[in-house]
């Protein structure tokens, strides 16, 4: 009897530990969030987003060159790395082959696994070295690259769970493949492949290692893309560890608009899951 | 005969053979665009290998001046110093190692816990909406979790955390020495709160996925539920939880912009867990732009190199086991 209630006692004891642990792990997760919404959201206001950043030194100004310029390194990295991702993922689900889907799957996991800053370093020997200067072309490049294997892999996935019957059907109709792929497979699954969008374009929007020295920085507007140009992930980084408090100020107002922009896109991948289900 | 007669002479079998004229058209050009499609596609997935191959290439061909000049003594050298030329990646490496070990000696123990929790004992409406939670908490970019080191993690370790922990295990040689905010512990510290939720989301995917029968066939042998947990489900899940953990330890060993910031960049071997140090990637962020000689510049991306094959071996490990406990069913959805 004594026995049985020993083990009862360290089956109570230890779920109270993994317990302890869920509440640590979520703790910290709410103490982050509750932390960056209070003190950045407390720095944010009308300049941050109209205004350039002061001459160092003075405070006041905004980062509205950073913001337009994450947009500008989000657009060339999804004209580089969305149709490559879902192209190749379409190839991987719809046509048959044994060796090459093997070793593009592999080149992708690999390239899903290199640190960021090595992406960094291919788009610098790639890009700045020929032409001799940062630019928003060289930073979107390597955010490009980093978009492609979510991108593949999740239309991969997605256009799997497609029933072949719905292939049949459509080829019955005289359909021929590129016009059953396009008009009946890729519409069936597009839910699955615009929220993995989302959470690719979630996934980049923070990445600041490649940026450092492809797109590198600039206090001012940039025009066009071959200028290098400020982005909100680099600004926090700069800002962060210079000397002045008011650049600490709006390093954290800057990292409340980031996770902001982060949250906004994975919250909506999970909204156009949900919304086609309730639809169908 | 008279029926034909008159459709011609109304001009519908003209139309008729016109609109088929059409279609067929229309079908050949859309059976031509076939294999163009195929094509494109094809070209697509045979750019991401070219894209790969290239990487390797680039980090190789831009590093040779420095594997000429300085050979295997770059990965045993232990002074960086490159105004006089002296480039010894030791420290580097050692920072990397240590921090990224020590980090997941935190993160997984914490991690596993939660995703026993998660999986075993929540109902499964909490478990997945901690799990989302847990997700969420992956997004947050990396230089977000660096400036809340900065200002917050340091401030506290400086004056809650030390303190106490120097004065009781301050004899001991990894918690001597002065301790200024930025640290190898530090960046420890950081980096195991940015895995924990790779473990988590893994973990709790691979232990959900134990049959229900294994748990039944336990609970039915009288053994209570952390019994089952323990005896049945762990080992089952065994291999999926390794490979978190190493998935997880290739994030860490090439993670950047939190570390760079915490970490002190300091490029020295310390015995003591409280000096400041400097990784791989963090030396390869701050001096990158401001490399001056071709040496210094293919040092660094020797530096990369070293730093990309050793992630590729680790994802490559975690990779393998993930394949060994799934089967090979790899697109379960």
């Amino acid at each position: 009897m004594a026995r049985l209630a020993l083990r009862k006692s360290v089956n109570a004891v230890m779920f109270s530990l993994t317990f302890l642990c869920t509440v640590a792990c979520l703790g910290v997760l709410f103490f982050i969030l509750g932390y960056l919404f209070w003190n950045g959201g407390r720095d944010l206001n009308w300049n941050f987003f109209t205004k350039l950043p002061a001459p160092v030194g003075e405070s006041g100004g905004g980062m509205a060159n950073a913001i337009v310029g994450s947009g500008k390194l989000l657009l060339i990295a999804s004209a580089i790395g969305l149709p490559i991702g879902i192209l190749g993922g379409i190839y991987l689900a719809e046509y048959r082959g044994k060796t090459f889907p093997f070793i593009v799957r592999y080149a992708t996991d690999l390239l899903n696994g290199v640190p960021s800053i090595i992406i960094g370093i291919f788009a610098y020997t790639l890009i700045v070295l020929k032409v001799k200067h940062f630019s928003a072309w060289a930073g979107g490049f390597a955010l490009g690259i980093m978009m492609i294997p979510i991108a593949l892999r999740s239309t991969e996935e997605f256009l799997r769970q497609v029933p072949s019957s719905l292939r049949e059907a459509s080829l019955a109709l005289g359909a021929t493949q590129w016009q059953m792929i396009l008009t009946a497979v890729v519409p069936a699954a597009l839910r699955g492949i615009v929220a993995g969008i989302m959470l690719d374009l979630a996934r980049v929007a923070g990445e600041t290692a490649p940026l450092l020295f492809t797109s590198f920085g600039n206090r001012f507007w940039s025009e066009g893309f071959d200028k290098p140009t400020a982005s909100l992930p680099v600004m926090i980084f700069t800002y962060a560890i210079g000397p002045y408090e008011d650049w600490h100020r709006q390093a954290w107002a800057a990292a409340f608009v980031l996770l902001a922009m982060v949250f906004f896109f994975n919250l909506a991948a999970r909204g156009v899951m949900s919304w086609r289900r309730a639809q169908t | 005969m008279s029926v034909n007669a008159s459709l011609q002479s109304s001009g519908f079998t003209h139309e008729l053979g016109a609109h088929n004229r059409r279609t067929r058209l229309v079908t050949r050009l859309a059976m031509l665009l076939d294999p163009l499609f195929f094509l494109l596609t094809l070209a697509c997935a045979a750019s991401i290998v070219a894209i790969t191959v290239l990487l390797v290439h680039q980090l190789y061909v831009h590093s040779v001046e420095s594997r000429n000049a300085l050979g295997w003594n770059f990965l045993i050298g232990q002074n960086w110093d490159p105004v006089a030329g002296d480039f010894g990646a030791l420290p580097f490496i050692f920072g990397t190692i240590v921090t990224s070990i020590i980090a997941l000696l935190i993160a997984a123990p914490l991690g596993i816990a939660t995703a026993v929790f998660l999986a075993e004992m929540a109902p499964p409406r909490l478990s997945r909406l901690m799990a989302f939670l847990i997700d969420l908490l992956a997004a947050v970019p990396s230089v977000i979790y660096g400036l809340l080191g900065i200002f917050l993690l340091a401030p506290f370790l400086t004056k809650v955390v030390v303190p106490p922990l120097q004065k009781a295990l301050g004899f001991l040689p990894i918690f001597s020495g002065p301790f200024y905010g930025v640290s190898l512990f530090t960046a420890c510290i950081v980096l195991a709160v940015m895995v924990v939720p790779f473990i988590v989301s893994i973990s709790r995917e691979v232990l959900l996925s134990v049959p229900r029968d294994q748990r039944e066939a336990s609970f039915a042998l009288a053994a209570t539920h952390w019994e089952t947990v323990w005896r049945v489900v762990l080992p089952q899940a065994r291999r999926g939880i390794y490979a978190s953990v190493f998935l997880a330890l290739a994030r860490a060993l090439g993670e950047t912009m939190a570390v760079t910031m915490v970490i002190g960049n300091t490029p020295q071997i310390a015995k003591s867990l409280f000096a400041p140090g400097y990784t791989i990637a963090a030396v390869v962020a701050n001096e990158f732009t401001e490399a001056t000689g071709d040496l210094y510049l293919s040092a660094l991306i020797e530096l990369g190199l070293v730093l990309f094959v050793v992630t590729i071996v680790i994802n490559g490990l975690s990779r393998l086991l993930i394949h060994a406990t799934t089967g090979g069913h790899d697109h379960h959805g």
